[in-house]
């Protein structure tokens, strides 16, 4: 048994909004495999859940009308990497919530309980933030929509106002069209392991294929929630296809971060780490844009 | 607050039921406690090894991280469902007791799950696939070699290449 208060299940969409105005106390329960595990440790013990999980409607991968592509929140992890849309258009993504946990948390872990933990380890989180996803948020206002990187307010917290649940990610389509990404979670497992840092990279390349039109690189565990590294994107756009703008590239990227200390690594650690993965992750997403890196 | 109760509905290994449950209950503690299906473990109950895992509409999840009255509608498939008609064993079960697979035995259920998961697909996995498949369980006897084996002979039994099932 659960140390679960009360449980009210959502029949919609509204019904969910209805009652969280109705329980300001109620939080929500998508998977509830961060939740539920939380309960067991005592931490989340007597609340009141809404259970969002029988809502289908927010289950799925689709294009909006403008090309988006649109992720329900409810969506799993195992649905998202089999998706024939995240296949041809964002394989990153898939390839990168394949690397959560295992099997089983795979199929009923959901990419919004991934992102509204507000963690920064989530491996779905710097694919996401790399490609410029846009969070739906619905509340008893209606809807509105934000960048991922203004949903993040500090570590553990995301911009959901009382009422109000994330209903989908969308990935607009100037941010997918001819990018081509690859992510790299470096743990100390392969499997059931929390990232020590992740890191997703993407690039976009001249039709010759000898100029990175643009490049765009986020981290996660690199500070206190998931990050665009900006700085690092800035010194090489616009430049060509070459070893060394790879490694001017990789050596930016400490001006970008600030990771910390702690039990899985230190700091400086992690510094190393995060300048590996990002030559690896450019030099793969080069690779995967028909691009080719010379040495 | 007052307990708060549910009726849910569901398939539980081919067949129709339903049970007032309690709203805090895990599907674990309704497959234990409320229908005696003991084949699914109390483990760790926090996501981490597999002991366990049930199959529900067709994909493996951890019971003991899934809310019981989230199964209303659902088909439930636990180990208990793999026994034949007659009550005899199925051949992924054979295939643990043949390659040795289980010593205490207490997280084969499990594991048993995952593989009919595995061989549900019905298509050949790599060696390495089967590894990332079945690494959602822990076994703290076996040293997983034993598993792996019964897992590859009987997907490939399955596909009708026996032969190569001898490792
Ligand atoms: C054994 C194990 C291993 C794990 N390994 C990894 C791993 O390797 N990488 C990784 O990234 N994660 C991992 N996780 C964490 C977890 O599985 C993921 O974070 C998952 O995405 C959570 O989704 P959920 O739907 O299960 O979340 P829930 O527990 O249901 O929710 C998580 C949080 O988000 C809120 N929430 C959920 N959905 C919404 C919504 N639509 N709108 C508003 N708020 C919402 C909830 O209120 C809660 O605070 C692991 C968990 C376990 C148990
Ligand atoms: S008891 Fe469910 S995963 Fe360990
Ligand atoms: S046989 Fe004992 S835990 Fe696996």
């Amino acid at each position: 048994m659960y140390d679960i208060k009360a449980l009210y299940e959502a029949e919609s969409v509204e019904h969910a909004v209805a009652l969280l105005v109705e329980h300001p106390e109620a939080q929500i329960i998508a998977g509830g495999s961060d939740i539920l595990v939380k309960m067991r440790e005592g931490k989340c013990a007597g609340k009141e859940l809404v259970s969002i999980y029988g809502l289908d409607e927010m289950r799925g991968v689709s294009f909006e009308a403008d090309g988006a592509i649109r992720i329900g929140s409810l969506t799993s992890f195992s649905h998202i990497t089999g998706d024939p849309i995240i296949q041809e258009h964002i394989r990153v993504l898939g390839e990168a919530v394949d690397m959560v946990g295992g099997p089983q948390i795979r199929n009923i872990g959901t990419i919004g309980g991934n992102t509204c933990n507000g963690v920064t380890s989530a491996d779905s989180a710097s694919t996401l933030f790399a490609w410029d996803a846009v969070v739906e948020i619905t509340g008893p206002e209606g809807v509105r929509r934000i960048p991922i990187q203004d949903f993040y307010i500090r570590a553990g917290v995301v911009d959901l106002k009382p009422g109000e649940l994330q209903t989908a990610i969308l990935i607009p389509k100037k941010a997918y069209e001819g990018y081509q990404g690859h992510y790299m979670k470096y743990a100390m497992r392969n499997a059931m392991d929390i990232a020590t840092t992740g890191c997703s990279v993407n690039v976009k390349l001249s039709e010759d294929k000898k100029v990175m039109e643009d490049v765009r690189i986020a981290y996660g565990v690199a500070g206190p929630v998931p990050m665009r590294a900006s700085g690092t994107e800035a010194a090489v756009k616009g430049r060509t296809v070459s070893g060394e703008n790879v490694k001017t590239f990789a050596g930016a990227v400490l001006e970008d971060i600030r990771p910390r200390d702690s039990f899985r690594a230190s700091k400086e650690f992690r510094q190393h780490i995060a300048v590996v993965l990002a030559e690896r992750a450019l030099r793969e997403s080069i690779r995967l844009a028909g691009g080719e890196v010379d040495e | 607050m007052s307990r708060q109760y549910k009726l849910v509905s569901c398939t539980i290994n081919g067949k129709q039921v339903e049970k007032m449950v309690d709203v805090r209950a895990s599907l674990t503690d309704m497959l234990r406690d409320d229908y005696r299906l003991t084949s699914v473990k109390r483990g760790c109950e926090v996501g981490e090894c597999g002991a366990c895992n049930v199959i529900i509409d067709g994909e493996c999840f951890n019971s003991c991280i899934y809310l019981a009255v989230w199964a209303q509608g659902k088909e439930i498939l636990t180990l208990e469902g793999l026994a034949g008609p007659d009550g005899g064993i199925s051949d992924i079960q054979q295939a643990f007791i043949d390659e040795a697979a289980v010593q205490c035995g207490f997280c084969t259920p499990g594991f048993i799950m995952s593989a009919a998961a595995i061989l549900e697909a019905k298509r050949e996995f790599t060696d390495d696939e089967i590894r990332k498949r079945m690494s959602g369980n822990l076994c703290r006897c076996t040293g997983y070699e034993n598993i792996f084996r019964a897992v590859k002979k009987t997907m490939l039994q399955r596909l009708g290449k026996e032969k190569e099932g001898i490792l």
